[in-house]
């Protein structure tokens, strides 16, 4: 069989597979390394637009690989990013680490590349099952509810994906992954509210903040690349257009900023980021034009690569001091002089400093919004560009490399470490240059997105752009050292800020076990009368069903002959009503 | 492959494969309890469920060539409408290939856990009553007579109640529960023997295919619409259909781990399968479902007993109880898809009806082989045998993925028949709901994988280990059976199909 007519998610899950089994360290961390050199192989020889490998099987006709422009660029992001993650997880000797992050970055990949619903639902499951162990493997006890509800959700998002697909069928006899044209249709509302799930879209989002930051020190890196990704790879694939996608990207944007910028946990400050960058790609989306798609799909492509990158700058950190807490760092460029340039790299690109890969990934969004007439989404971008430079592009390296010094003098980074960090930031820095030569510099980006004729007319290095972004990232530097000065800044201290997850979380059924991250979030008046309100709904609950509840009270025999005499009443009164 | 095996069977079996189908483990039964040994019993047991298993493959695959598609067979030369008749056609041909091959599997496991659970001296009664309960659930399922359904149904259910109390020398609750289960399987057979009278003295008749010729012409005649209240209500009950389900968790949980393995995959479904002939041929489905709009019933019921039944089987901390409620819920499903009134939705609740027989017979039998080794149910037992009984709790995972209904396992192929048909009907909420119950079942099955695989033993210093060989080996064929169902389900899903088109009068 042709090599190139596989689709590479399946090469990277069978490495998986093998890895999670093999108790030795040294083959292990070579099939990790080479199952994605492989991947990127396979797929840059792959045939585009041509290939449809379609089998038959579950009594439908799956399409397992398929590469178009869309797809392409989303699967070389995923597989550049699992190298680089093989790599940053060197030093680690972790059978199932390696394994799942393996596992799960080959069904993102798998998922990227199929081409019909069905297929698309099965490594959608398979991502959020391979991904959980990623969060389990730190062992913690809130690392291990955090994983529950992670999955919980994730398996939510499949189902309604699952149910959406049936809806579709029936409707159109067919699983294909065609851009639907509004959501009026049952069926295309259920699979976007499971795609919705799987973005993090602004009150589905919880998910993502309680879950990534509680991962390990690799898994917090592996995670932030693809899970969300995935969900952009899939809206923009179903949904290009989609006018409600404008405001929901909008808002996703400017939301997180306030709890990034209260928050302490760093890794936690690179969630709600993350939040906020997705929300760039889904607004882009929903505009929809060509310029819009090129710069939601070049948008994910470098913030795939730099955000990996932040993760893994401030995973470093974790991995030599032992804490993300910024209230507890302060001062490491002394002792991580390399990690602390990599964070500076990963911080200018997603501020979108120019000849960064953010700005010219960013303005081809900012100029597509601007372009359409929508003045108070630009205007809501702008703001939101404004808050990620203050709170991913300053206060990331600032508290944990600068800052009041916390006195901590650790080693440098690990090698392996170093080594993924320096390549991700020769990435960041290579696609974010002007044209040094024909093909490289930004240019090699543009010339792998959606609409390539559209993207080589753009020119993100005018006078008008740079002047725009540098204005803004002058005037957003300026308010941080002025509320600094004036000590009006958030100081970096312990606590927990109250998202809107205690909504759901109130309604869903494991809330008391749920309830117990809500504890130290409020004050005690507020843990109070949530600790009334989710205790009563669980007992309510458990009085009802459990053992020693409600339906199994009361003597057993008598109980159900009253009930059959009932329900033999009401098949009467039916019968006699309908003749 | 059908003609084959029709040419290869000898002559007087093709004749006579109805009533020998019954017969045979008949006769049987009191062969058991004359013979001292329970090991002889045992293998007087196993002969008499695989003859029975032949006769139904050959059943099915007359079924299948014959013109027509349905065999009728006149006991003792007697002419139907008088004398009894055995019908039968593609539906209860699957029904007895269902409970036939669940005896074999069923019988072939139990010889390890019957040695432990029962008492040396009761071991060969044990079979015979195993033979005849057998002979019940596979008479109910033939016969095409209704009274002639009556008197199978209490065989079958007066040899459970004895099956079930027999667990007592393990569990003194099963007593109760045995007694339970015996006074409201009576008000169920009680309802169904008295409806089956209105029926009588409406019709004059008791041939199943002759009262529904003769129906049309009582069309609102009072009689036969309080025949029907008592038919539906007793075989509900029968059924485990919520809210008459309460006899049922206590009689699994505590009977032999052979009786419930067996049970869970036969006794609800046989019981299904009465109300389904009694709801579409006896009544027509025009009656039932347009006229009497039984639909709005069994809905509402169906979907009570997924959520409400999964939430308490969420709560359970007793392994055997949560699949126990499971089964219940999994009834709802079924009941679903039938109460559509529809060729696709009555096809879909029969594929889930013969998935369900096949996790759930898994489930139990990796259940019973924890019983033999480790000598408890409850949730801490379980803990940590993901490591001693690695193969006896990779079928069970298999199992447990299968009725969450995880691709590529046979749950998965029902479940997404069943939304395919609920949402061919518009109903989304419907849809939605059967999609939130199998959240909860990934919770309580989740539950459970989560102590087998990832916490440490509960007591280290009680020795546990793999189940034997003759448990695992039926366990894994019903483990494999449920991952080749959900790859290619084309056998399950023809069988379903038929047996749909097959009541609903030909290709509707």
């Amino acid at each position: 069989m042709n090599l190139f007519a596989i689709n590479p998610g399946f090469v990277l899950i069978l490495a998986g597979v093998v890895a999670a089994v093999l108790p030795f360290r040294q083959p292990r961390q070579w099939i990790t390394i080479a199952a994605p050199i492989l991947g990127l192989f396979m797929l840059i020889n792959a045939d585009q637009n041509l290939d449809l490998i379609t089998i038959q099987a579950l009594g439908l006709d799956l399409v397992l690989f398929r590469v178009d422009s869309l797809s392409f660029i989303f699967g070389l992001a995923f597989l550049i990013a699992a190298l680089l993650n093989a790599i940053y997880a060197l030093h680690t000797d972790d059978r199932v680490q390696d394994g799942s992050a393996l596992i799960y970055a080959g069904a993102a990949v798998a998922a990227t590349f199929v081409g019909d619903l069905m297929s698309l639902f099965i490594f959608w499951e398979l991502t959020a099952i391979a991904s959980v162990f990623l969060i389990l493997k730190s062992g913690t006890k809130a690392a291990y509810g955090a994983a529950m509800r992670y999955l919980g959700i994730q398996i939510l998002s499949g189902v309604l994906l699952l149910d959406g697909a049936a809806y579709y069928f029936k409707a159109n006899g067919n699983l294909s992954l065609e851009a639907f044209s509004s959501l009026q249709d049952p069926g295309a509302l259920l699979i976007f509210i499971a795609f919705g799930i799987k973005a993090a879209f602004p009150l589905l989002h919880n998910w993502l903040q309680d879950s990534y930051p509680k991962a390990t020190i690799v898994g917090a890196v592996v995670l932030s690349a693809f899970t969300t990704k995935l969900a952009v790879y899939a809206l923009a694939r179903m949904f290009p257009g989609e006018s409600s996608l404008i405001w929901i990207g909008a808002i996703m944007t400017v939301f997180p900023v306030f709890f990034a910028v209260i928050e302490n946990d760093l890794r936690k400050v690179l969630a709600y980021s993350l939040n906020n960058q997705v929300g760039f790609m889904v607004c882009a989306i929903g505009v929809g034009t060509p310029l819009a798609l090129n710069g939601a799909a070049a948008h994910a492509f470098a913030h795939i690569i730099y955000k990996g990158l932040l993760f893994m700058s401030i995973g470093a950190v974790m991995y030599r001091v032992g804490t993300s807490k910024a209230s507890e760092l302060g001062g490491l460029y002394k002792s991580m002089p390399l990690t602390a340039v990599f964070c500076l790299i990963g911080a200018a690109s997603i501020s979108a400093f120019p000849l960064f890969s953010g700005f010219v990934a960013k303005s081809l969004t900012m100029s597509a919004v601007a372009s359409e007439g929508y003045i108070i989404i630009w205007g809501m971008l702008l703001f939101a560009s404004a808050g990620v430079l203050e709170h991913s592009g300053i206060k990331i390296p600032y508290f944990a490399f600068f800052g009041h010094d916390s006195g901590k003098r650790v080693k440098e980074a690990p090698f392996n470490m170093l080594l993924a960090m320096g390549l991700a930031s020769a990435i960041c820095i290579l696609i974010g240059l002007p044209i040094v030569a024909p093909g490289m510099g930004y240019e090699w980006l543009y010339s792998l997105l959606p609409y390539p004729v559209e993207a080589m007319k753009y020119e993100p290095f005018t006078a008008g752009h740079i002047l725009t972004q540098m204005q803004l990232l002058i005037a957003a530097a300026f308010a941080f050292v002025l509320l600094q000065r004036i000590s009006l800044y958030p100081p970096e201290k312990r606590g927990t800020i109250l998202d809107t997850d205690w909504i759901y979380r109130k309604l869903g059924f494991g809330f008391a076990s749920w309830a117990g991250t809500v504890w130290g979030k409020a004050g005690p008046a507020m843990t109070a009368v949530f600790a009334g309100l989710s205790a009563r709904a669980y007992s309510r609950i458990e009085a009802t069903f459990s053992p020693r509840g409600v339906l199994a009270r009361g003597p057993l025999t008598g109980g159900m002959a009253i009930w059959t005499g009932a329900l033999l009443g009401i098949v009467l009164l039916m019968s006699f009503l309908a003749s | 492959m059908i003609e084959l095996f029709l040419t290869l069977a000898p002559d007087w079996a093709l004749r006579h494969a109805a009533p020998l189908l019954v017969v045979i483990p008949m006769m049987c039964a009191p062969l058991c309890v004359f013979i001292p040994s329970g090991r002889i019993a045992w293998f007087i047991s196993i002969l008499a469920s695989a003859l029975s298993l032949f006769m139904a493959l050959l059943l099915l695959a007359q079924v299948q060539t014959v013109p027509g598609g349905q065999i009728s067979y006149e006991l003792g030369g007697w002419e139907p409408p008088l004398g009894i008749e055995f019908a039968v056609d593609a539906l209860n041909a699957t029904i007895l290939l269902l409970v036939a091959a669940f005896g074999v599997l069923a019988v072939v496991f139990s010889w390890p856990t019957v040695a432990a659970e029962v008492r040396a001296e009761k071991r060969a009664m044990f079979y015979g009553a195993y033979l005849v309960c057998f002979t019940g659930l596979a008479g109910v399922a033939i016969t095409g007579d209704a009274f002639n359904m009556f008197v199978f149904l209490e065989i079958s259910s007066i040899a459970t109640y004895v099956l079930v109390a027999l667990g007592a020398s393990r569990d003194r609750r099963a007593l109760p529960a045995a007694f339970n289960y015996l006074v409201m399987g009576t008000i169920g057979a009680t309802f169904f023997v008295i409806g089956v009278g209105f029926l009588y003295a409406a019709t004059g008749t008791l041939n199943m295919a002759d009262i529904a010729t003769r129906l049309p012409e009582l069309e609102g005649s009072r009689t036969v619409q309080a025949a029907f209240a008592f038919i539906i209500v007793g075989l509900g009950l029968k059924a485990a259909m919520w809210p008459l389900h309460q006899w049922l968790p206590n009689a699994y949980a505590y009977s032999p781990s052979f009786v419930v393995v067996f049970l869970s995959a036969t006794a609800t479904k046989v019981a299904l399968y009465a109300l389904i002939r009694f709801l579409f041929t006896v009544f027509s489905p025009e009656f039932a479902f347009e006229g009497a709009s039984f639909g709005m019933l069994f809905m509402p019921l169906g979907i009570a007993a997924m959520v409400v039944c999964s939430f308490q089987a969420v709560f359970q901390t007793d392994v055997r109880r949560t699949l126990a409620y499971s089964s219940v819920a999994q009834v709802g499903y079924m009941l679903l898809g039938l109460s559509l009134g529809t060729a696709i939705g009555l096809s879909a609740g029969l594929l889930h009806l013969v998935n369900h027989a096949l996790m759930k017979g898994a489930l139990f039998m990796a259940v019973a082989g924890v019983v033999l080794t480790y000598q408890g149910t409850t949730l801490r037992d379980f803990a940590g045998l993901g490591r001693s009984a690695p193969w006896t709790m990779t079928a069970f995972a298999i199992a447990a993925l299968s009725l969450i209904g995880v691709p590529l396992t046979a749950g998965f192929q029902s479940k997404f028949a069943l939304l395919v048909a609920v949402q061919d009907q518009g109903l989304w909420w419907a849809a939605l709901l059967i999609v939130f119950a199998s959240v909860l079942a990934v919770i309580y099955m989740g539950r459970i994988m989560e102590a087998v695989f990832f916490k440490p033993p509960h007591n280290p210093q009680k020795i546990h280990k793999e189940a034997p060989i003759t448990i695992l080996v039926p366990l894994w064929i019903l483990a494999l059976a449920n991952l080749y169902f959900g790859i290619d389900a084309s056998f399950p899903i023809g069988l379903a199909d038929s047996a749909a088109s097959a009541v609903l009068g030909g290709g509707s």
